[in-house]
């Protein structure tokens, strides 16, 4: 005799090892259960007759339970291959299900939809790649993390990359950009130095008579040095930067600060009488060169080199600049 | 004396490349980048991200786009990547930079070169935006300078060529622009600055004159003057202490030539996961070097 409600009352009210208990209900883990909550109706111990869907790599079959061999367990279940078609499968289950409770054949085959909606679904996703996560170890991400640290302090990239700049420069990759000739700008430093003994009178008259200062330019040792600055005072007031078109104001001023510069340089540089006369030797060459090539580049040069002039007048007025300031501070 | 660093005690490797290697030029000539590094094809850069996009993802991505000229941005909607390395192919790109987000920060950069290039797997972090940055500078359009440190092995040539290949190969000197990758023990340490060469006189003036100089140089912002050297006189030693000597001694005056940085753009660093052979392909791929957490156990041995 089987008594499925003694069975129902001793589960239900003692305990079951499928049931699992959360807050929304209570459900079975049973793997024959039709429904998945915790029943008495569903229940498919609590059942001597009992139908099921179960699904076995990608093929389902109904499963089910009769009370005529509930005494062997061996055999309890019998399984009927369902085929692919949705409509086949409900057929056939409807023909081995006939006489059956109208509430297992309807549980049936609600599971059933379910799992063919399932099945459709998890093979699209198959095709379709998906991102795997991966995991590395926490120790493993901790490592490398210092060991990014240690390896970031090993390379001190601002010097790194400062080195690299200059081996380039000094190779020669950027070519004529910079301008950078140290040993000229050495010696005409000098040169400027003693020269603003001798111009020192001119100092006001400079300042005051900017128109004429054109003239005086030609004189002047090294215009490239001091070409730029002046410009950028006036541009600072101005804010106007437009170097194409105050070349007459840059060499005016040119004047100007290159006269400053010099009594600057005189200023500081008054104990040293040695280096004295050799620069002023070889400046005087380094002068008629300088000069003759500045007429030639302004002539022929003007307009197409005009940016590339530019760079250099920026940062010799920076150095003009720069002089003019030493000069203020020493003064004060 | 010197002192014993993990890289002078670097353990020997034999895949280290000399300067006199045929074999590595062969190999240079015949490897993907050969087409774009020598015959100078534009490189057409495809920026994309993964599937789920993040709060500062899209901040780093403009922030490449800006660094890398030539680079364009696609959203990536739900495509495959398989996909999008045909599309890209069609359309004529050199290579796909995938960025991968995780926990809303960018994870992982993904360089593919195209047509069959190599797919180069990396492991991007300390991520610091172009805004963080104090004192930062704006990149200006220039196409930058690229200046690759420390790849010494054969991979970290192959890797350095890869990156080389992203960048337009005629630089653009008077844009003053250098985006260096320097690797040190595996890890590449991406930097973009604006370069400031000066040329100065006095050494102890230096700190005020150096404040009056970079405002000169902001005025003068049009010119994008990024690059100044700066020849320093340095005297001796300290100047104060010198000057009561220099009455006997000539002036020693040494010319040095500095170059100033400033930092501008985003900064991060690299790490390679794994190299494959092929474009993206993980399943069928043929990787030609895979990071194994048993490779770390040495802390003297690098690949890169």
């Amino acid at each position: 005799m089987q008594h499925d409600e003694v069975i129902w009352q001793v589960i239900r009210h003692n305990h079951c090892s499928f049931m699992a208990k959360i807050e929304t209900g209570k459900f079975c883990r049973n793997p024959y259960n039709v429904t998945g909550i915790c029943n008495r109706s569903s229940c498919p111990l609590a059942n001597s007759r009992y139908a099921t869907i179960r699904d076995h790599d990608g093929v389902f079959y109904l499963y089910m339970k009769t009370i005529e061999r509930a005494h062997q367990p061996n055999q309890l279940w019998e399984r009927v291959k369902l085929p692919r078609n949705y409509e086949k499968a409900l057929e056939i289950i409807d023909k081995n299900l006939m006489y059956w409770p109208k509430f297992l054949v309807h549980k049936t085959k609600q599971r059933l939809t379910k799992m063919t909606q399932m099945r459709i679904r998890m093979r699209k996703l198959a095709l379709k790649t998906r991102e795997k996560i991966m995991t590395t170890p926490r120790k493993e991400k901790k490592r490398e993390a210092r060991r990014e640290e240690k390896a970031e302090k090993a390379a001190v990239l601002d010097k790194s990359i400062e080195k690299e700049l200059l081996e380039r420069l000094k190779k020669g990759v950027y070519g004529d950009i910079y301008n950078y000739p140290a040993d000229k700008y050495n010696e005409i430093l000098d040169k400027e130095q003693l020269a603003a003994d001798d111009i020192e009178e001119d100092e006001e008259e400079a300042e005051i008579e900017f128109v004429e200062g054109y003239d005086d330019l030609e004189e002047e040792e090294d215009i490239e040095d001091f070409g730029g600055l002046a410009v950028n005072k006036s541009s600072l007031d101005d804010d106007d930067v437009g170097l194409d078109d105050n070349d007459d104001e840059e060499t005016v001023a040119v004047d100007h600060k290159r006269v400053r510069r010099e009594s600057s340089l005189a200023l500081r540089k008054l104990g040293n009488d040695e280096g004295g006369t050799k620069p002023k030797k070889k400046a005087r060459v380094l002068v008629e060169i300088l000069m003759e090539d500045r007429r030639q580049s302004t002539e022929s040069v003007r307009g197409v080199f005009a940016s590339f002039r530019d760079c250099e007048q920026v940062h010799r007025q920076s150095q003009e600049f720069l002089l003019s300031l030493i000069d203020r501070v020493a003064t004060c | 004396m010197t002192p014993r660093t993990i890289e002078n005690t670097r353990e020997p490797d034999e895949t280290v490349c000399r300067p006199d290697d045929d074999e590595l030029f062969a190999g240079n000539d015949a490897d993907e980048f050969s087409s774009i590094l020598k015959q100078g094809c534009a490189p057409k850069i495809l920026i994309t991200t993964c599937r789920f996009n993040s709060s500062r993802g899209p901040a780093f991505i403009s922030e490449l786009l800006s660094v890398i000229p030539n680079s364009h941005y696609y959203k990536r909607g739900t495509y495959d990547l398989k996909k999008i390395i045909e599309y890209a192919k069609k359309k004529d790109f050199t290579s796909i930079i995938v960025v991968h987000t995780n926990r809303r920060e960018p994870d992982a950069l993904l360089i593919i070169g195209l047509p069959d290039g190599p797919t180069a797997h990396f492991k991007l972090s300390k991520l610091v935006l172009r805004k963080d940055i104090k004192n930062h500078g704006n990149p200006t359009g220039h196409i930058p300078e690229l200046v690759l440190n420390n790849f010494a092995t054969r991979l970290g040539h192959r890797v350095g060529r890869l990156i080389q290949s992203l960048f337009p190969q005629s630089p653009e000197f008077r844009g003053r622009r250098v985006v260096t990758f320097h690797n040190q023990r595996d890890f590449i340490f991406f930097r973009h600055h604006r370069c400031v060469p000066l040329e100065f006189i006095s050494c102890y003036m230096w700190t005020i004159l150096c404040s009056y100089l970079t405002s000169i140089m902001k005025a003068f912002c049009y010119y994008e003057c990024r690059y100044i050297f700066e020849t320093k006189e340095s005297k001796g030693s300290d100047a104060n202490g010198k000057k009561a000597k220099d009455a006997k001694s000539e002036k020693t005056s040494q010319q040095k030539v500095i170059t100033r940085l400033q930092e501008c753009g985003p900064r991060f660093t690299l790490k390679l996961v794994s190299l494959q052979h092929g474009t993206f392909d993980t399943k069928g791929g043929e990787f030609e070097w895979v990071h194994k957490p048993e490779m770390d156990t040495s802390r003297r041995r690098f690949f890169l």
